[in-house]
């Protein structure tokens, strides 16, 4: 079994308005030193068999991503079997 | 002429679909679930606004996989005419019958409020009851529809005239004001505005109407309907 961590964020082109909203309130709250805050989407996906490498980039290109404005990377590790 | 009306978990704008075609506009429109797989009996599909799945992840991204939309798409490839109404544009983009996609409004808020509408194409299944250039009034009621696209595909649109709706004061952010588009083969729109809430004066407008009597109109000049 294989544990992986998929990271979806917004490229770079794309503004996001919420993650602005965020940012000014962190400023707001005097937290001056923030120059640039981002928000995103994380997933963990359990996963078997012999392919996960594949599998994952196929789930993130057909629904967990929109390529149109988001990138993603994902960590995958295998998980110890239970005892 | 007999239209399907797409209603997934969430729709909501399903019913003012069914009242626009039914009632005011004398046809016949049905509910179809998104758990069926076909959309032989129809003569055009509409795909209406709400929440469908209650827009987790994204709008339309988990609607496009139920099995009604592969049906849909192999409507769309007959020529029919697919008209998506807002969360139904999201996932005419999800399911790659549109390109581009709509991203969250650039004010962060959601924007419910009549609109002014430049008509770009009246040479349209959708708009040909319209003049071109003529501004009409529907409604918006969106979190969602700031419609973006890479500048490749906006040239394309542009190109092929595909920018069938554009605001006369963007309220979401939407590149080139962009509020409807179609396909290459134009048969397949989508638009954020709702036509179906604009369809008798007593709703505020009745501009909307000239969309369904377009869809009709080309129909029925086609031959396609009888009686």
């Amino acid at each position: 079994m294989y544990l992986a961590k998929v990271y979806v964020t917004y490229k770079q082109s794309i503004l996001n308005p919420e993650a602005e909203a965020i940012k000014d309130a962190v400023v707001r709250m005097g937290y001056d030193d923030v120059k640039d805050l981002t928000l995103g989407k994380y997933f963990e996906v359990k996963i078997d068999g012999t392919n996960v490498e594949h599998e994952i980039d196929e789930i993130c290109d057909k629904l967990l991503a929109n390529v149109n404005m988001e990138s993603y990377r994902y960590e995958i590790e295998e998980l110890e079997a239970a005892k | 002429m007999k239209f399907a009306i797409l209603s997934f978990p969430g729709s909501n704008c399903e019913m003012d679909l069914y009242h626009a075609i039914n009632d005011v506009m004398g046809e016949t429109a049905e509910l179809v679930s998104f758990k069926k797989d076909s959309l032989d009996d129809y003569d055009a599909a509409l795909v209406p606004g709400g929440f469908s799945y209650g827009d987790y992840l994204r709008g339309g991204a988990i609607a496009r996989f139920s099995p009604i939309i592969k049906a849909l798409g192999e409507f769309a490839d007959t020529g029919k005419p697919v008209l998506g109404i807002c969360n139904g544009f999201q996932i005419l983009t999800e399911a790659g019958l549109l390109p581009g996609v709509l991203q969250k409004n650039t004010s962060a808020k959601f924007v419910c409020k009549p609109v002014e509408l430049y008509v770009n194409n009246n040479d349209t299944v959708f708009t040909n009851q319209y003049e071109s250039g003529q501004t009409i009034t529907l409604p918006v009621a969106h979190g969602e529809g700031n419609y973006f696209c890479d500048q490749e595909t906006l040239k394309d649109l542009e190109a092929n005239n595909q920018i069938v709706f554009k605001y006369r004061d963007n309220p979401n952010g939407s590149v080139e004001n962009i509020a409807g588009i179609i396909n290459k083969a134009g048969n397949v729109l989508g638009m954020m505005p709702h036509p179906e809430r604009a369809v008798e004066e007593l709703l505020g407008s009745a501009d909307g109407k000239g969309m369904f009597e377009s869809i009709i109109n080309s129909m029925v000049s086609r031959g396609i309907v009888y009686e």
